[in-house]
């Protein structure tokens, strides 16, 4: 074999069939590659794996694919350059990280048109009689007031029309988060509705990060100030993150809480991982879902009945 | 305080003196003329030289960076450096890391994991430098693992982030572990806590068995 000759050179061989091969014997990414083509090469780098390094440029040089180590690395860059462009346009253009762009624009968009309501707000109260607050006094003021009476009232509606342009912004956002969602993650969103789904799925960083979580962590992403806090030892451990909008956390009484969410969690990351393994929609996981709630739930009602904690059952009946 | 690269320098900044090298500003840090400051609290690498750590490096060697984010660090190794292999797994730094790659001919940006060295062992030559700074758990592992490429006289420059490993132990303890398991493939020659730099951050410098 003429390959094994060159391993002492490469150190990385691939068995070839051809006896004018042994220019391509090795697994460099500039193996039998036209030095123009770029895109080619790009490929390569992303995509190409070698058992172990060799001493490229001079294999290189050795070869003709450049005239000289400088020729090799102006080659290397322009080569490395494009695959990691190629790769992070790919990475970033994945449906689910879209989706975490959406859901966390849709969150600032709320945020800030709820902040310059109260702006607003503050600025009519000075002006109107009849000033209200919210996004929806901003809404009524910006559609009400064509003409302003003077130069600071044309600001205050101006402020206004971008306080309702940005709330109804907002409104498109969660629109769009609500119709990807379920192409993303089918069982997630129809487990955890479409908005839950998207957030838990931007707090891991993906949907391939997500199904990876225990579902303990699942459990109490979006409260990672108190489990840390908890770690440090000086608090107790959280119950619920972010699931705790979920109908089935919320609208447990607050002793089953703690049950509701680790029973929640559990099923969704489950779901996560059929979206992210598989992609089908099972519809049993739902249902598997529902009945654990309804168990962990009539234990709590029988609790209840026993009147042990009937204060705190109402004390839990306000807080919603 | 043993001698810093060739390439690197001590200038005077607003504020007092600091590391600098030459090259493109990359973060916003403030330049004089051609050259650069190179803030030790934002670069392990920067606090190993700051702290006067014997990290071997003198200028023009070939450096594997492992962890190199958005760049900050890996384009100040790119300035005083010779052909430098940047890796980082994560898309959204990677970009950052184009930009820093852009102006600098011997900066090669792979967007690969770092725990996988075959991905890259077909772009990557035997280097006379491996920094490491990945804040993943199993950072001793992922030295391990890139030992290969390193040559036979080369350096480790290892940055050692407590918190990684597991946020509910002692520091020092996670240090030992790390070091332990090091023991079988470099011999450590200088260790050094990173503070007041960066906290619970061990700086290692060693070289292959």
């Amino acid at each position: 074999m003429r390959a094994a000759s060159r391993a002492d050179h490469t150190g990385v061989l691939f068995p070839t069939g051809g006896e004018f091969a042994d220019m391509t014997e090795h697994a460099g990414w500039f193996a039998g590659l036209d030095p123009g083509d770029t895109e080619g090469a790009a490929e390569r780098v992303r995509e190409g794996s070698a058992d172990g390094t060799a001493d490229w440029p001079a294999l290189a040089v050795d070869e003709g694919f450049a005239d000289d180590e400088a020729e090799y690395y102006e080659r290397l860059h322009e080569a490395t350059m494009a695959a990691a462009s190629a790769g992070v346009h790919e990475r970033e253009r994945a449906d689910d990280k879209q989706l975490i762009h959406a859901v966390r624009a849709m969150d600032d968009c709320e945020r800030t048109a709820n902040e310059l309501a109260e702006r607003v707000a503050e600025w009519a109260g000075t002006r109107f009689d009849d000033a209200g607050t919210g996004v929806d006094y901003a809404r009524d003021l910006a559609e009400r007031e064509a003409d302003p009476a003077d130069p600071s009232e044309a600001r205050l509606i101006a402020l206004a029309e971008r306080t309702a342009a940005l709330a109804d912004e907002a409104d498109e956002l969660r629109a769009y988060v609500e119709e990807t969602t379920p192409s993303v993650a089918p069982n997630l969103a129809a487990m955890a509705g479409p908005v839950l789904a998207a957030r838990l799925i931007s707090l891991s960083g993906g949907l391939d990060a997500l199904a990876k979580q225990p579902s303990s962590t699942v459990q109490v992403l979006g409260a990672e100030d108190a489990l840390f806090a908890h770690l440090r030892g000086s608090a107790p451990s959280p119950k619920h993150g972010v699931i705790f909008t979920h109908e089935y956390v919320r609208g447990t009484r607050p002793d089953k809480r703690g049950s509701a969410a680790r029973a929640l969690a559990g099923k969704l990351t489950i779901a996560a991982r059929v979206d992210h393994y598989s992609g089908e929609r099972k519809p049993d996981l739902d249902a598997e879902l529902d009945e654990r709630i309804a168990t962990v739930r009539g234990t709590a009602e029988e609790g209840s009945g026993n009147g042990s904690d009937g204060s705190t059952g109402s004390d839990g009946g306000d807080d919603s | 305080m043993t001698d810093l690269p060739a390439g690197v320098e001590r200038r005077a900044f607003e504020g007092g003196e600091r590391l600098a090298t030459r090259g493109e500003p990359h973060y916003g840090e403030p330049t004089d003329g051609e050259y650069r400051a190179w803030n030790p609290d934002r670069s392990k690498l920067g606090a190993m030289l700051e702290l006067g750590m014997d990290t071997g490096l003198v200028g023009g060697e070939t450096v594997l960076y492992l962890g190199a984010a958005s760049g900050t660090t890996a384009s100040h190794v790119a300035d005083f450096a010779g052909p430098t292999y940047g890796v980082e797994f994560a898309a959204r730094p990677v970009r950052d890391l184009l930009d820093a790659a852009e102006p600098r001919d011997n900066l090669f940006p792979l967007l690969k994991d770092a725990r996988k060295p075959e991905t890259y062992a077909h772009v990557v030559e035997p280097v006379d430098a491996i920094v490491q700074d990945v804040a993943t758990r199993g950072q001793a592992a992922v030295a391990t693992a890139n030992a290969e490429f390193l040559r036979e006289d080369g350096r480790l420059l290892l940055a050692i982030k407590a918190r990684s490993e597991d946020v509910t132990r002692d520091p020092a303890d996670v240090f030992d572990d790390a070091l332990a398991e090091l023991e079988s493939t470099y011999e450590v020659l200088e260790r050094r806590r990173l503070a007041p730099h960066h906290d619970d951050h061990l700086g290692v410098v060693a070289t292959p068995r």
